[in-house]
């Protein structure tokens, strides 16, 4: 499904990503932890298609190279991000947003727009079973929401967009309990042979949560250790230091 | 959306001209002209001799030069001051008797004026150049005991009433181009609504300039009686060309006890082409009396054309517990420049105004937010509550916010807020993220910023004010 060879990413003349590697097979979850600052949102961003960077290396989805595809295009052929800090944007309808994204998503694949009615209904199959409150969806997206009003509606706008490959970065930071369970809710219930997950985070907490097939240590822009479940609790024992 | 298509779209869709024979007035400004505007209208004397007065004057008044946007002198004396289709001169009696070209030239606009597709539940008159062309659902609206018609036909059928309230809102002396608009003004509504009268659809006026080289000057007064209520809206287009051409419009709007006015406008004239060359001078007069208590003036404006927008709709909120309202959407892209706002006097007590005004800016373009809240002294616990944001698209354009507040009572609340953003690359790259190309992104974010505003407007205009928004800003983000 992704297939990442050699990863070189700069910013301003500033090298952050330092030559990575990585390969999610459909069906698996790669977990990815590291330190502040040592490129996770980067590595999201650059395979999510922002502006700004430079690349060089190998970036393939699904056989195909990544790096002429614009940010649209790549959601439309199935990859999603969990935002790390999402947007707010006044005077929008976090209802009508995500009916929107829905809707250029289905086209893009040569589908019908979907109807009012059987949106509201998967919305509505959706909040029920995230246990999300339906209430935030009437607001302006995101503005005002709580850091975990804001989380959990990434997580349902994953939900209801159906993605082949969901980035995941750093949702899991800043959340109690509870809002921690229905992230990995919402996970667990979209696992399966066919869809990937890439979660990025800070902590070993969620991953008591979600069990990932993998977990990759990042460090200075560098995979420096690729483990099982264990290396996260590793990890959190003896701190990112010792394994740099 | 294919490349081809969306060029096709950023083109002014309206600015083609219709063919047509018309009945001019010599080129230049003096009484003559004025006598000749007068007779063609079949006046009383009453209101030539109020035009006349208003020509005096402005020979000892000057343009005014305060405005943010310049321009190059206008040649008063090389304007035709009345354009008119021939086929109008002896008025058709029903729309069955239009001249067909007028009525392909109005649907071609959007606006089906025949009897069988006229548009449900809004009356419609219909301004080309320098006359009424038509106006639907009169016999409906007569029932009702309301008038709507063109102002020139009310001169002559509903004298009394207009030689009441005519200037009573914007008096001749007001300012220059006040002064030349009650000289040489030629068409435009009279709405009247009788006591405790709810009009039962939206008024609409349409206005179109077509004969080149000729200014339109439109006059529109609006009376509601005690206890009525009405919603108007005007909307505006130009052919293309070269030349600037001038709209010096008066509009004037009348409020008794717990009356209320809504009056909306999108202002769509030939904003110029891409290097600033041609458009419309919309220099604008408009003002409204809340004469009575309990009583209401809520303007909106969707200003997306013209090449120079220079007004502010004004409520004077004299009776107590009157309410003022301007909302405002002005949009300026290429070279396009607009000095817009309001002035919210208030002299009634426990008066109320709001002010939310969305300044886009993109291009070359320059926009300025210019308001006064002016408080007096008997204006007891009076509240203004105003919201400027302005929202810049790329590095050359300019916003710029102008709010003056006098106040001379100290049980009066004004509150002022006011942003200056540019769009958010981070947005963008969140909308794009979610599946939407450039344009969607835009547009979203664009009619989010503009939301406040866009909801005050009828429903069925409302869609086409956003499609307008859309359209306006096309090609301005890269
Ligand atoms: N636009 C930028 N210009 C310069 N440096 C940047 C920019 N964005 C991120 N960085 C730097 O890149 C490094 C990695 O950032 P980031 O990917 O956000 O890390 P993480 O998500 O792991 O905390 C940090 O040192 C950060 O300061
Ligand atoms: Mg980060």
């Amino acid at each position: 499904m992704l297939e990442i060879k050699n990863l070189q990413v700069s910013i301003n003349n500033k090298q952050i990503i330092k030559g990575l590697n990585l390969t999610i097979k459909p069906g698996e979850l790669h977990a990815v932890m590291g330190p502040n600052g040592s490129g996770k949102s980067t590595l999201a961003n650059v395979l999510s298609g922002k502006n700004g960077y430079e690349i060089s290396g190998e970036l393939n989805f699904n056989g195909k190279s990544l790096k002429k595809i614009p940010t649209e295009k790549r959601a439309q052929r199935g990859i999603f991000l969990a935002f790390q800090y999402p947007l707010e944007i006044p005077g929008v309808n976090t209802n009508n947003f995500l009916k929107t994204s829905l809707n250029s998503i289905r086209k893009a694949k040569g589908e019908k727009e979907i109807d009012s009615l059987s949106f509201l209904k998967l919305v509505k199959e959706k909040t029920s079973e995230l246990g999300i409150d339906e209430k935030i969806l009437s607001r302006q997206l995101n503005v005002g929401f709580s850091g975990g009003e804001k989380k959990k509606n990434e997580i349902l706008q994953m939900k209801i967009l159906d993605p082949n490959l969901s980035i995941l970065d750093e949702t899991d930071s800043g959340l109690d309990i509870d809002a921690l369970r229905i992230i990995a809710k919402g996970v667990n219930s979209s696992r399966n042979k066919k869809k990937s997950f890439l979660v990025i985070t800070h902590y070993q907490r969620l991953l008591d949560y979600i069990k990932p097939d993998f977990v990759h240590v990042l460090s200075d822009g560098k995979i420096v250790k690729t483990g099982c479940s264990e290396l996260a609790e590793e990890v959190e024992k003896t701190g990112y230091k010792k394994l740099n | 959306m294919k490349y081809q298509e969306l060029e096709k779209t950023k083109e002014y869709k309206y600015g083609f001209t219709t063919d047509i024979e018309s009945v001019k007035a010599p080129r230049g400004l003096n009484k003559d002209i004025i006598r000749f505007i007068s007779k063609i209208k079949k006046e009383p004397e009453w209101m030539l001799n109020w035009r006349l007065k208003a020509y005096a004057r402005l020979q000892s008044v000057k343009e005014p030069n305060w405005q943010k946007p310049k321009y190059p002198k206008i040649n008063y004396q090389n304007l035709y001051y009345y354009s008119a289709p021939k086929s109008v001169k002896n008025k058709p009696k029903n729309i069955d008797e239009v001249d067909p070209k007028l009525i392909e030239t109005y649907a071609k606009l959007g606006i089906p004026l025949k009897e069988q597709e006229k548009l449900s539940g809004i009356a419609v008159d219909a301004v080309f150049d320098s006359v009424s062309v038509a106006t639907t659902f009169k016999k409906k609206l007569t029932e009702k005991g309301i008038i709507f018609c063109p102002i020139s036909e009310a001169i002559q059928k509903h004298s009394d009433l207009v030689k009441k309230y005519l200037g009573s809102v914007i008096p001749i002396t007001d300012h220059y181009f006040a002064t030349l608009n009650s000289a040489v003004f030629t068409d435009g509504s009279f709405v009247y609504v009788p006591e405790g009268v709810r009009c039962p659809m939206e008024l609409s006026t349409y206005f179109r300039i077509n004969a080149s080289q000729t200014g339109q000057f439109e006059r529109t007064l609006i009376i509601a009686d005690k206890g009525s209520y009405v919603s108007y809206l005007e909307g505006c287009t130009a052919p293309m060309r070269d030349e600037n051409q001038l709209h010096a419009a008066n509009v004037e709007l009348v409020a008794f006890d717990d009356a209320e006015i809504k009056y909306s406008t999108v202002q769509n004239w030939y904003p110029g082409d891409k290097d600033g060359k041609g458009g419309i001078y919309n220099f604008v007069t408009k003002r409204g009396v809340c004469r009575g208590k309990n009583s209401k003036i809520s303007w909106t404006q969707v200003e997306t054309g013209s090449a120079i927008t220079w007004k502010y709709p004004s409520c004077i909120l004299q009776g107590d517990n009157s309410v003022g309202e301007f909302y405002s959407i002005a949009i300026t892209n290429n070279h396009q420049k607009a000095d817009t706002g309001t002035k919210m006097i208030h002299l009634g007590k426990n008066t109320k105004s709001k002010i939310i005004s969305k300044g886009i800016s993109a291009g070359h373009a320059d926009n300025t937010y210019r308001g006064l809240v002016d408080i007096s002294k008997n204006a007891s616990r009076a509240r203004n509550y105003t919201q400027c944001d302005s929202l810049l698209m790329g590095n050359k354009c300019g916003a710029h916010t102008v709010p003056y507040i006098k106040n001379k009572n100290s049980s009066a609340i004004v509150e002022h807020e006011a942003t200056t953003s540019k769009i958010n690359e981070d947005q963008l790259y969140y909308c794009n993220q979610r599946g939407l190309d450039q344009e969607e992104a835009v547009s979203l974010i664009i009619n989010g910023f503009c939301k406040e505003v866009l909801q005050q407007l009828p429903m069925e205009f409302a869609v086409e004010a956003q499609k307008l928004v859309d359209i306006s800003l096309e090609g301005s983000v890269g």
